[in-house]
């Protein structure tokens, strides 16, 4: 799985931080931090979770790799 | 549009657990409505997750409540106010511009530091419910009390000054408060907030308003009545529905012992709680809406320009194409794809907030006061119904 953010998309809500802390953060102004692009197998559940609930649809997933 | 079955709206619930079984309906068979509005204009309801979600990522449908379309609930014409645009009401490219300017306020690191703070307040509480007389009005012992010191926390109001913010913005939520009367707390909090801003500027402090003031000053100038507007909508947006959603889950949790049980004996488990409680009541039920800048295709469903939508989160939150057993309270479903906080560009900035303070208020309450209980029959409880936030508007409770 590869993760990709668009800050310019992301509308600060947090979520992916409470349901994924491994992969996402926020900055100080609350913006989206990828922390892991290819997170391990066992984080797919909750990131794919992140992605779907991102009120702004900024967490897009390539499930390919 | 034309005149076909219109179903008025808001419809009182039969039971006070679940929406109208007429908004079930219209989400099985018509999920994109014609409705009636109290005010006697004509609305889109909107009952099904897919469509509400659609409808709030899509920039072709506006968030601005003074436009006449914009549909309300209210009898009354939307109110010709002084107030500068709450964030609510804004449309972007203005909307992305000023909620990035809040935004590092409602981190999930800033929020969870609250904490502390919180469990304290709740604590006093309880305290004062456990040394005073019994029965006691949970809602105005409690629920209302606790969100708006959290809030006084957020904005930074000194704390000689709690008293006066909270009769008023007690006096601002209460249903029975007489119109002149909510008028007059409004004035009065505008002319506190105002003052307050203008404290902070001259000396500043280290919150949410302290550092509004700083970071704007680094960048230009201090815009005074965009932070009375904000620190409004914070009030208003933080109060009411906090305390509903305290006083429903502390008596959904009172009726269903087993469920309580289960959740005291594991704390981890008050986190899918929390969430499941908030898709459970979606107590914000006729609080979403937009209207359609242009003509929209929703769904098979023609939305013209200038036409009101209103999202009914409340029903599409047990959408069955979402949530399986959604009419079942399962506190460990764990799912986070619900609405009750909405959805898009406009979802709740303080949704971490809320959770924090719930999670808190219900670690805490059923804890400290083993033996509470509901001091009346429940069906005589007075529920909020036909109110744009659902709730309970007084619980006495002893134990």
């Amino acid at each position: 799985m590869r993760v990709r953010i668009d800050e310019s998309k992301c509308c600060g809500a947090g979520q992916c931080v409470m349901i994924a802390p491994r992969v996402f953060d926020q900055r100080d102004d609350g913006i989206v931090i990828l922390l892991d692009a290819a997170p391990p197998t066992e984080l797919h559940a909750a990131v794919r979770e992140a992605a779907c609930v991102c009120p702004g649809a900024a967490i897009a997933l390539d499930e390919r790799t | 549009m034309s005149a076909e079955l219109l179903s008025p709206l808001p419809i009182k619930r039969t039971c006070p657990y679940a929406p109208p079984a007429e908004h079930r309906r219209l989400r099985e068979e018509q999920p994109i409505a014609k409705v009636q509005l109290p005010n006697g204009r004509i609305a889109w309801a909107v009952t099904r997750h897919e469509h509400i979600r659609a409808v709030l990522s899509d920039p072709r449908f506006s968030s601005n409540r003074r436009d006449p379309g914009f549909p309300s609930l209210s009898h009354e014409p939307p109110p010709s106010s002084d107030l500068k645009p709450l964030l609510l009401e804004m449309d972007p490219p203005e909307h992305g511009q000023a909620r990035r300017g809040v935004l590092g306020e409602f981190t999930v690191q800033r929020t969870q530091a609250l904490g502390p703070r919180i469990q304290q307040i709740v604590d006093q509480h309880i305290d004062a419910m456990l040394a005073g007389p019994k029965p006691v009005d949970l809602v105005q012992a409690f629920s209302l009390p606790v969100p708006s010191l959290v809030i006084c926390e957020l904005l930074g109001v000194p704390y000689a000054d709690h008293e006066f913010f909270q009769t008023r913005s007690s006096a601002l939520v209460n249903q029975k408060t007489p119109a002149e009367e909510i008028a007059r707390a409004v004035g009065e909090l505008m002319m506190y907030l105002g003052r307050l801003v203008a404290a902070k500027a001259e000396s500043p402090t280290d919150d949410l308003l302290g550092r509004q003031i700083a970071k704007q000053r680094e960048s230009g100038a201090v815009h005074y009545e965009d932070l009375v507007s904000m620190a409004f909508l914070l009030l208003i947006a933080g109060h009411e529905t906090t305390a509903n959603m305290i006083s429903l889950s502390t008596l959904v949790l009172l009726q269903q012992p087993d469920k309580l049980a289960a959740l005291q004996r594991d704390p981890s488990k008050t986190i899918a709680a929390v969430e499941e409680l908030l898709r459970y009541f979606t107590i914000a039920e006729h609080a979403l809406g937009r209207v359609a800048r242009e003509d929209v295709e929703l769904g098979g469903v023609r939305i013209g320009a200038g036409e009101g939508v209103l999202l009914l989160a409340n029903t599409a939150n047990r959408d069955p194409a979402v949530f399986g057993d959604a009419d079942e309270l399962d506190l460990e479903r764990g799912s986070r794809n619900h609405l009750a906080f909405g959805f898009g560009p406009h979802q709740c900035l303080g949704q971490n907030l809320a959770r924090l303070e719930l999670q808190i208020v219900i670690d805490t309450l059923f804890r400290r006061i083993p033996g509470l209980r509901p001091a009346v029959p429940v069906d005589e409880l007075p529920f909020k119904d036909e109110t744009t936030v659902y709730g309970i508007r007084e619980f006495p409770v002893t134990w």
